[in-house]
């Protein structure tokens, strides 16, 4: 029989191997974990957005019945190796490198930020305790706006700096402002952009032990990047690296801010560390609002310079960016989304002035899509508005526009952040929106449009297009092992917040070994068990860690072909591994199976290892990126808007998608389609909220709203494979790409359905209330 | 402020008689004592619903009740849906062949809701629409719902769905 019967492949839409213990409740999230002798803390927060610490008084809190102990800064800084958390992402533009602190000093910098840990027997009593604290805070001016922030007499969102633009980077290439000056037509806009969290519906977590016999900190942690995690650690608390682990339970989500290392991922341990117990913290709602970073307001001031036949000569603008109160993840965001920006259209000139205003609010940094949605959002209302301007369809000028596949691969002059230079690599941009349009009936609408009108109704049709750098560098690891009872483990750095990691890495693996992925255990986020790893971010993984997967299957693959042709006297070009054995090309009871392999491999006292190997059936894989490859897509959606209401409803949304081959078709359009609703949620839902005084307003589900089921449409998803040359797999990555043409899509078909009122939209969420604003407005003027 | 309650109910079709603290509410009575950790809390409000659970049969939020309000009530947990042996119900099956579930946190409190809206429709054919109505109260911010709602419209719908 041949070997290749009964096992999983690559390409095959297999089920997954998370879910029948997920789906028995038998998951082991962070809150889940109890270990004996567990103490629960809570955090006393700050409540205004700017101040500075007059009193805090936390005697009656200590005598509190339950309580364990009640930290401030005073009381960890000891235990610290500097002043601040060591956090600095390497960022070129950075003027101010504000690390967060681990508590409060003595001036507090947002709603939501940690003065104080109050550590006892339960979360309740815990938060009991709180209320005892005695904390004066004497209020300063907050910083709420980032271009007013950025004025030069704004008051500062940080004592002692200088001013608020804690960084400014930008793009520069072709002779932008020549181009503009001498272009056929300018037009020119303002986009005031949100975005809002990740809200993954497990929100953070911790769980930290100190085993004072081993002199060993384990940190059970609900992050992406549990490497990093301990690298901070180690750094922060002077630890010895084999004194700390850290360890990602089964994880609720991410989609961003768990891969941002927050302060109570340094508290909890520190913690736990005096108190020498477990000591577990789990974010309530409130707390995930106010404390986890997320996405806020970009305010682009944009112009672009066109032909009379629609072709771009050039783009120039000013992104200003509302960073928050630190930089605890880089300046990644505004730049992501000015580099996408230019999506899948060949754009000869380009100048952006980036500025990050340091603002009293919750810290900024990536969630699902990461800026690119905004680019994306930027450069699809210009194509619109030009295309209005000039009596073309929006379809045709992005026709005029597009980059090429002839023209691939297809560099663009733009430094990304390893200093390398953009380059497209494959892609059928063309081929993506015309099969968009045609799934769409696009041709066929204007007919049903004119109809619907005739009815009182008001329907219309968007169409945007993007592209997404993903599989971001610069490696990731996966080590197989067959061990002599025969067991197969894959441990990787990548690490599992829903996405099927762990089946990715199985499906590839045993693709390679010829055997049923189920056989094979995987290993995710553990910094015992992976000595190097990165984690989740950039729709990676796949890309990454698939890569990595294949690898270390081949290379294990090869070992067992050697030692078993000195075992069987052949040649290892004569034998092929399958079905857990290895055998002659078409003998398969001549061989041996693999846990034999495995036995012969891990050595006898005195006896030489078959085929002179190194010992252990083993391989490892630290898959190196080989650049930035470029999924893309093109998305048409429908939708009816209710003028009097303005209420938006979604009657159609088809994606066409390229993200090259797929490793697992299942799991890629789950991907997709959550990314797409994650897209929807910020364009026509989601607003994360503040006041004048930095007071946050939206902080449960009912003022911010997450779409829910009967909102969304069916996604219809078709697929176009263009594999990469930049990995053997020719994988891109899927798990962002969804969200960032969603915002595009929907605003222009909401301009689409609402023609007869002229209306456009420059800002993000799109609600009810704003709509109606700009239907009012648009009735001023024509009466 | 520890108020002592004694409450009988029966959990997953066990008689549990405890003590408990009169402001505990019912999902953490279920997690911390019993050690049910399947019913998760997502956001202690009301609104996400993956501590959904079943009282007497009907989906109720296990954070917004107290367990004192269980006391004489019969509660199913997601522990209670599998066989003993294992065996997934065919929600679960469903589910997983959908690819109705990613991270897994809020699939409990689906699976519950799931298991009223067959009970309630009483072998009736239901539409996309009336599936996509009943699961609005389950947030879930992995699938998109469309794995959920396909599972759904498998095993309750009046159409197959179109895609798979």
């Amino acid at each position: 029989m041949s070997g290749n019967l009964g096992h999983d492949r690559i390409g095959a839409a297999m089920p997954r191997l998370e879910d029948r213990v997920l789906l028995r409740g038998q998951g082991r999230f962070l809150d889940d974990l109890a270990p004996a002798g567990l103490l629960e803390a809570a955090f006393l927060r700050s409540p205004v957005a700017h101040g500075l610490i007059q009193r805090l008084d936390i005697t009656a809190a200590r005598g509190l019945p339950g309580v364990e102990a009640v930290y401030t800064y005073a009381d960890l800084r000891p235990l610290m190796s500097s002043d601040h958390m060591p956090l600095a992402l390497p960022a070129g533009g950075l003027r101010h490198v504000i690390d967060p602190d681990v508590l409060a000093v003595e001036e507090v910098c947002y709603v939501g930020e940690p003065i104080a840990l109050v550590v006892a027997s339960s979360r309740r009593i815990a938060e009991d305790a709180l209320a005892l604290i005695e904390l004066e805070i004497e209020p300063l001016p907050a910083v709420v706006d980032p271009v007013a922030g950025l004025e030069p007499h704004s008051p500062p969102a940080r004592l002692g700096l200088p001013d608020n633009l804690v960084a400014r980077t930008g793009i520069d290439y072709g002779d932008a402002d020549r181009a503009i000056a001498s272009a056929p037509h300018v037009i020119r806009d303002e986009f005031r952009l949100s975005k809002g969290g990740g809200h993954s519906l497990e929100a953070r977590g911790v769980l930290a032990s100190f085993d004072d016999i081993e002199q060993r900190l384990t940190v059970w942690d609900s992050t992406q990047m549990p490497h990093r995690a301990k690298s901070i650690l180690v750094d922060a608390l002077s630890l010895h690296e084999s004194q700390v682990r850290v360890v990602t339970p089964d994880v609720g989500g991410g989609f961003g801010p768990k891969a941002v290392f927050h302060p109570e991922e340094l508290a909890i341990p520190a913690a736990a560390l005096l108190l020498k117990r477990p000591v577990k913290w789990v974010e309530d709602r409130f707390e995930s609002f106010t404390a986890t970073s997320g996405e806020r307001d970009q305010i682009w001031t944009m112009e672009m310079g066109f032909t009379n036949e629609g072709k771009l000569l050039a783009i120039r603008g000013t992104l200003r960016y509302d960073h928050g109160a630190s930089t605890p993840y880089g300046i990644a965001l505004p730049y992501n989304a000015a580099t996408n920006l230019i999506g899948p259209y060949d754009l000869p000139a380009y100048k952006i002035d980036i500025q990050l205003c340091l603002t009293n609010m919750t810290p900024a940094a990536p969630t699902r899509g990461a800026g690119r949605p905004q680019g994306t959002f930027v450069m699809e209302r210009l194509l619109d508005r030009a295309a209005e301007k000039l009596g073309l369809s929006r379809e045709e000028i992005r026709r005029r526009n597009f980059i090429t596949p002839d023209q691939m691969p297809f560099p663009i002059p733009v430094r990304q952040r390893d200093g390398s230079t953009m380059e497209y690599d494959t892609g059928d941009y063309p081929r993506c929106q015309q099969e968009a349009l045609a799934a769409a009936g696009w041709q066929d609408f204007p007919a049903r449009q004119k109809q619907a009108r005739a009815e009182g109704r008001f329907i219309g049709l968007g169409l945007a297009n993007y592209v997404e750098a993903t599989g971001r560098g610069p490696f990731e690891s996966v080590s197989v092992r067959i061990s002599p009872s025969g067991q197969i483990i894959a441990a990787t750095g990548a690490t599992a917040q829903g996405q099927g990691v762990k089946s990715m890495v199985a499906q590839i693996v045993a693709d390679g070994l010829g055997i049923r992925a189920e056989q094979i255990e995987v290993v995710t986020g553990d910094t015992q068990l992976t000595p190097s790893g990165l984690g989740a971010y950039a729709s990676r993984q796949a890309v990454m860690a698939g890569n990595a997967a294949h690898h270390a299957a081949l290379a294990i693959v090869e070992k067992i072909k050697i030692a078993a042709a000195a075992m069987l006297e052949t040649q290892p070009d004569d034998l092929e591994v399958s079905q857990g054995r290895v055998h002659v090309k078409g003998v398969p009871d001549h061989g041996k199976t693999l846990a034999e392999m495995a036995r012969a491999l891990a050595g006898a006292p005195g006896f030489a290892l078959p085929g002179n190997l190194p010992p252990g059936l083993f391989a490892n894989s630290d898959y190196m990126a080989n650049g930035l490859t470029y999924t893309n897509g093109s998305h048409v959606c429908e939708v009816e808007v209710d003028p009097a209401t303005g209420t938006v409803r979604i009657l159609r949304y088809i994606v066409v998608h390229d993200c090259g081959r797929m490793i697992n078709p299942m799991m890629v359009e789950g991907q997709i389609v959550g990314g797409v609703v994650h897209g929807i949620g910020a364009t026509l839902f989601e607003w994360m909220r503040y006041d004048a005084q930095g007071q946050p307003l939206s902080v449960t589900y009912a003022d911010y709203l997450l779409p829910t089921s009967d909102v969304v449409p069916r996604i219809e998803m078709h697929h176009i494979e263009s594999p990469t040359p930049l990995n053997p797999l020719g994988v891109k990555g899927a798990a962002e790409s969804g969200t960032i043409g969603a915002p595009s899509v929907i605003v222009s078909a909401i301009e689409d359905a609402l023609k007869p009122f002229d209306i456009k939209i420059t800002e993000l969420p799109v609600t009810p209330t704003r709509l109606r604003s700009l239907l009012r407005k648009a009735k001023e003027v024509r009466s | 402020m520890f108020d002592p309650r004694p409450i009988k109910l029966t959990v997953n079709g066990r008689a549990i008689e405890a003590v408990v603290d009169s402001r505990m509410n019912l999902a953490d009575f279920l997690r911390r004592d019993l050690k049910l950790t399947g019913t998760h809390l997502g956001c202690e409000h009301g609104v996400c619903g993956a501590c959904t659970i079943l009282v007497d049969g009907a989906s109720a939020r296990g954070c917004l009740m107290l367990a004192v309000q269980a006391d004489g009530h019969a509660i199913t947990t997601i522990e209670g849906v599998a066989s003993a042996d294992g065996t997934l119900h065919r929600v679960q099956e469903a589910l997983s062949r959908h690819h109705g579930l990613q991270c897994g946190y809020c699939t409990p409190g689906v699976v519950m809701t799931l298991l009223e809206l067959d009970q309630d429709r009483e072998g009736r054919a239901l539409s996309e629409d009336e599936i996509r109505e009943a699961l609005s109260g389950n947030l879930c911010r992995c699938t998109g719902y469309q794995g959920i709602v396909d599972a759904a419209m498998e095993l309750f719908g009046s159409q197959h769905s179109s895609q798979t």
